[in-house]
């Protein structure tokens, strides 16, 4: 990370700090939907690091934010601090069993082995009716944070910050991963996995432990995205979520940790004025604005200003 | 770190703090509108849109337009809500539970609607409704079909102004069991999602209810959206049962009976659709005799001949061409209970503008009229209607109206098909329908 | 023994349509590389096309089965129309771009085709069960079929062979090969890319619109239809091997008669078998039962 990439994130996260008390409360929500999204969304830049796409991150989305559900309904267990832990260790060990499958796999193969995973998940959750609910899903009650329990729109403002500041966490880390021998490691997987091999790494070990941290991210995303908007469903597993999160990746842009998060963002905002502006071809809007970002802005919305910078540099 | 590191974190704690200091508080005490704003959100596209969204946004369209000019017939001559123009703004409810309760709080908070009504989809009215209750605002679901919502908690925001899928379907057994008491074998195709799951367990454990010894032959729960059922007609047909149960609806539908024509399952079973009502105007001479038609209440073919719901049929048909189905009568009914509400909140206020919670106060238990008949707000504390229900059996062609007409119609009341207040759905049924007063 | 025929019968007919939805995807891929998710719209396109030319014939009183034409029209006026724009206009600038990049590409023209369709045709259903019931009926097993369904065998089987024959038979088709083993070398040699790329992906289109076409005289044709073909379209070629011919034919069987048998022993597998089958073919055949290793770059 540059010193000015970290300028940036820090400003982006004061301003966000700030956002929660100045912008209208729906618009509150909405940057706690995207931050939340945006993790899921960081997940899948994270695997396309290692040169992967997978279309089948709402398998951990949803499993994630099912445990959560569970939790809080089975056990009580109401603190946030503890469900965010909770569902990214069951994304983890999900995506242990499930990555000893899908490592050896690369490109469309990979994209179309998780997605066929996702969406038996999918149909778990439409069938196991008596302890999911089926597709009406399950209510999920407002958190406490560090015991704290609030209500109403205090309520909401602590998920906000709850999200934001786990999202800060994670961008954090996701850096640290980057610029890590392991970071680098993925990064050549992608480029050249025969190269690494002979290197005598093994591409396959690097690409299961990338998969396992890209499930942790989604883990978090789903937790978060289930405590605010207090509900789940089988549709967070459905394939056309996972495509979603691929689709705001490449719109955010995947070579840095604020590409995907800036996508996010950028995504809610497009969509909800489309569904504003334009209720009878929001489709229209948002197949237009993004067909004009890929073909004109290739490199995501945030490359412009990482090519700014270089130029600056150089 | 960096000098312009260092400069930033110092700014971003001080504008963290700024920030959890301040919280927002701002309310305003109800003033007499010019409009009530009125949130209206239906399918606007996707699968959904055709059979349910676009008829309902149809009928919210022409009815608010005769109530803003003061055209509707009794007990609903005055204008608008109390005076007040209604004003609606529709959106999509498509994008998943997620999308909608982040469009619900932008249509309550920043498009300051006066209330929403809304909401096909189960998953959505059950994702959307504690939101409510936590912002404070009046919801009226209008279409959605399961029994959860009223069942799981108590609302004191949020109201639904029809019936649940428990009636459609102890209404489909009991008038099975009436036009073939000697039924044997059932059998269900029925979509797989939540309300094909719920519609299929309550008609199959209704029968066996009422009906002890009838055997359960195949169940087949195909894809939503699938559009091809060949090889579960196959399965339908080999199984070859007395009764054919399926709550499809929209599309699915459609296709089903386009596929089962030529196939013939309705010369070997009586088919049972519960949402068959929709089809009835579009497929015409496509319905075959002999199949058992439900309107999820008495509405559509089935509503009940009362000076309203002529109104209602004239003033839709004149506008659309085609005459109103059950989701049009559904948000009628909403709407219609919405400005019931309002303006006896406003008589018992004396004229003066009433707050949200004095228009739930007014809906909570209220009686009143629609194209549908009378709704009681019987269930659920007084937040959930109660409707009878209507099935009838497809005879002959009209080709005046250009639909299979119905005979053999039997209404049954509200009483005979919804579990008293107090005793969840399911353990009404399993308890031999405690308390059901049927004619 | 008349369940086995029964369900022989009935995934032998879902497998024909699986074929016919999914081979265009499946020769746009093995050409352009391009995973293309507009092709759920041009199905729904071909639907619609379908079903309004339908109406209007029927409405003429002409020759019934002029219907069957009607769809074979539409099919190739929407395909025709559409295909080439589609290259031409927006996939053009996407070639040798990332894959996924491509691949959102088409998924942002489906968005658009989606609420295009739904300007141009309205939210209204369209029925068009003429063809359908026209043909009669054909007992097999003590079960009814609609004779229709053993022309959509027919139908796909014709489309399969035309292919077959286009690909192996034909000098386009030799080109085509040679594109497909190596672009360079083939435009070192003289062949013109573009024009191959645009008559593929034309012909893919086509074929995407002749699924919808002939799928519009059994359902009512309504918006959304496009989306549920999508992953269908996937699983198929995905099973078969991305780009091969032989490989969707395979896995259009496979998953028709797997499912065909789950509906019938087992309905509680229905919604999982076509992601259990392409799960388990994957696990034991990572790249499809006729998919071709491709070498790997040191």
């Amino acid at each position: 990370m540059t010193h000015r990439t970290r300028a940036v994130a820090w400003a982006a996260l004061g301003l966000l700090a700030l956002a929660g008390t100045l912008l209208p409360r729906w618009l509150v929500f909405l940057l706690a939907l995207a931050l939340a999204k945006g993790l899921a969304v960081l997940s899948v830049a994270v695997l396309m690091g290692a040169g992967l796409v997978s279309f089948g991150q709402g398998l951990f989305f949803a499993a994630a934010a099912y445990a959560a559900g569970f939790a809080m309904r089975g056990w009580a267990l109401r603190e946030a601090l503890l469900l965010l832990p909770l569902g990214a260790g069951v994304a983890v060990v999900l995506g242990a069993v499930v990555g000893l499958l899908v490592a050896r796999y690369r490109d469309i193969f990979f994209a179309m082995l998780t997605l066929a995973l996702s969406m038996v998940l999918y149909g778990v959750l439409i069938k196991a009716y008596a302890v999911t609910g089926g597709s009406d899903g399950i209510r999920i009650p407002a958190p406490t944070v560090l015991g704290l329990q609030l209500s109403g729109d205090d309520a909401r403002l602590l998920v906000y910050y709850l999200a934001l500041a786990s999202t800060a966490a994670c961008a954090w880390a996701v850096s640290r991963y980057g610029a890590s021998g392991f970071g680098y490691l993925a990064q050549a997987v992608r480029d050249n996995e025969v190269r690494v091999a002979y290197l005598g790494a093994s591409p396959n070990r690097t690409v299961y432990a990338t998969y396992l941290l890209s499930a942790a991210l989604c883990g978090l995303g789903g937790v978060l995205t289930a405590l605010n908007v207090g509900h789940v469903d089988p549709g967070l597993s459905y394939w056309t979520t996972s495509g979603e999160l691929v689709f705001v990746a490449v719109l955010g842009g995947t070579g840095s940790v604020l590409g995907p998060l800036a996508g996010a963002v950028v995504y809610e905002l497009i969509r909800s004025y489309a569904f504003k502006y334009a209720p009878y071809a929001w489709q229209m809007m948002l197949g237009a604005a993004m067909l004009l970002i890929i073909l004109f802005i290739p490199g995501g919305l945030w490359s412009p200003v990482q090519r700014l910078w270089r130029r600056q540099a150089a | 770190m960096g000098g312009s590191t260092r400069w930033g974190a110092v700014i971003a704690v001080g504008l963290a703090v700024v920030g959890v200091l301040a919280f927002p508080h701002t309310w305003a005490g109800p003033v007499r509108p010019a409009e009530v704003k009125v949130g209206i959100v239906t399918f606007l596209s996707g699968a959904a849109a055709a059979p349910f969204g676009i008829p309902a946004r149809n009928a919210a369209e022409v009815l608010i337009e005769e109530l803003n000019a003061g055209r509707t017939p009794a007990p609903y001559q005055t204008r608008g809500i109390g005076g007040a123009t209604i004003r609606p703004v529709v959106i999509d409810e498509a994008g998943g539970a997620e999308k909608q309760v982040a469009e619900f709080r932008r249509l309550v908070l920043e498009e300051r609607v006066d209330l929403v009504i809304g909401y096909i989809s189960s998953a959505d009215c059950l994702a959307v409704a504690p939101v409510a209750e936590e912002l404070r605002a009046l919801l009226v679901l209008f279409d959605c079909g399961t029994n959860r919502i009223f069942e799981e908690r108590s609302y004191r925001y949020v109201f639904r102004t029809h019936g649940h899928q428990i009636l459609d379907n102890v209404g489909a057994a009991r008038y099975v069991l009436r036009l073939k008491p000697e039924v044997a074998s059932i059998a269900g195709i029925n979509q797989n999602y939540a309300w094909g799951q719920d519609s299929w367990s309550t008609f199959r454990d209704s029968m066996r209810k009422l009906k002890p010894d009838v055997r359960v032959v195949a169940e087949q729960f195909p894809r939503l959206f699938a559009g091809e059922y060949s090889a579960e007609l196959s399965a339908l047909l080999a199984a070859r049962p007395d009764v054919v149960h399926t709550s499809f609806w929209g599309g699915d539908l459609e296709s089903f009976l386009i596929q089962s024509m030529p196939r013939r399952i309705h010369e070997r079973s009586t088919l049972v659709l519960t949402t068959g009502d929709t089809v009835l105007p579009r497929l015409g001479q496509q319905v075959p005799p002999g199949v058992v038609i439900g309107a999820r209440g008495p509405h559509g073919a089935l509503a009940p001949n009362v000076p309203l719901n002529r109104w209602f049929r004239e003033v839709y048909a004149r506008r659309f061409n085609v005459r109103p189905v059950y989701p049009s009568y559904h948000i009628s009914q909403a709407i219609l209970g919405v400005k019931y509400a309002y303006e006896k909140a406003l008589a018992a206020n004396r004229g003066a503008w009433p707050t949200k919670e004095q228009v739930a106060a007014a809906l909570r238990g209220a009686t009143f009229e629609t194209p549908s008949g009378t709704i009681r707000m019987a269930l659920g504390n007084g937040h959930q209607a109660v409707e009878g229900v209507a099935y009838g059996i497809t005879s002959r062609y009209n080709s005046a109206t250009g639909e299979m007409e119905l005979t053999r119609v039997l209404s049954l009341p509200a009483e005979c098909v919804n579990p008293p207040e107090g005793i969840s759905s399911e353990d009404w049924i399993a308890r031999g329908f405690v308390g059901a007063k049927c004619p | 023994m008349s369940t086995l025929l029964v369900i022989g019968v009935d995934g032998l007919v879902f497998a024909s349509w699986l074929f016919l939805v999914s081979v265009g995807l499946s020769l746009i891929y093995g050409v352009l590389r391009i995973l293309n998710v507009a092709h759920g719209s041009l199905f729904a396109v071909g639907a619609y096309a379908g079903a309004s030319l339908v109406v209007a014939y029927t409405q003429g009183g002409l020759w019934p089965p002029g219907t069957f034409l009607m769809l074979l029209a539409a099919a190739l006026a929407s395909g025709l129309l559409l295909g080439p724009a589609m290259e031409r206009g927006v996939l053009w600038w996407t070639y040798g771009r990332e894959p996924v990049l491509q691949l959102l590409v088409t998924f942002s023209v489906f968005l658009i085709l989606e609420d295009a369709t739904k300007l141009v045709w309205g939210v209204s259903p369209y029925y068009a069960y003429q063809p359908y019931q026209l043909l009669g009926q054909v007992r097999v097993g003590g079960v009814d079929y609609p004779a229709y369904s053993f022309l959509l065998l027919a139908v796909a089987a014709a489309s399969g062979g035309g292919l077959w024959w286009l690909i192996r038979r034909t000098r386009f088709g030799r080109v085509v090969v040679a594109v497909i083993h190596d672009p360079e070398m083939s435009v070192a040699l003289g062949v013109n890319l573009s024009r191959v790329y645009v008559a593929t992906f034309a012909l893919g289109a086509v074929l995407a619109a002749l699924g919808g076409a002939f799928t519009a005289p059994m359902i009512s044709v309504v918006p959304g239809i496009g989306v549920e073909v999508i992953v269908l379209a996937f699983a198929v070629v995905v099973v078969g091997g991305l780009g091969s011919l032989e490989g969707a034919a395979v896995g259009a069987l496979l998953i028709g008669l797997v499912r065909a048998a789950a509906v019938h022993l087992l309905p509680v597998l229905e919604l999982f078998t076509i992601y259990l089958v392409m799960a388990a073919v994957l696990l034991v055949r990572p790249m499809g039962l006729f998919g071709r290793v491709e070498a790997r770059r040191i």
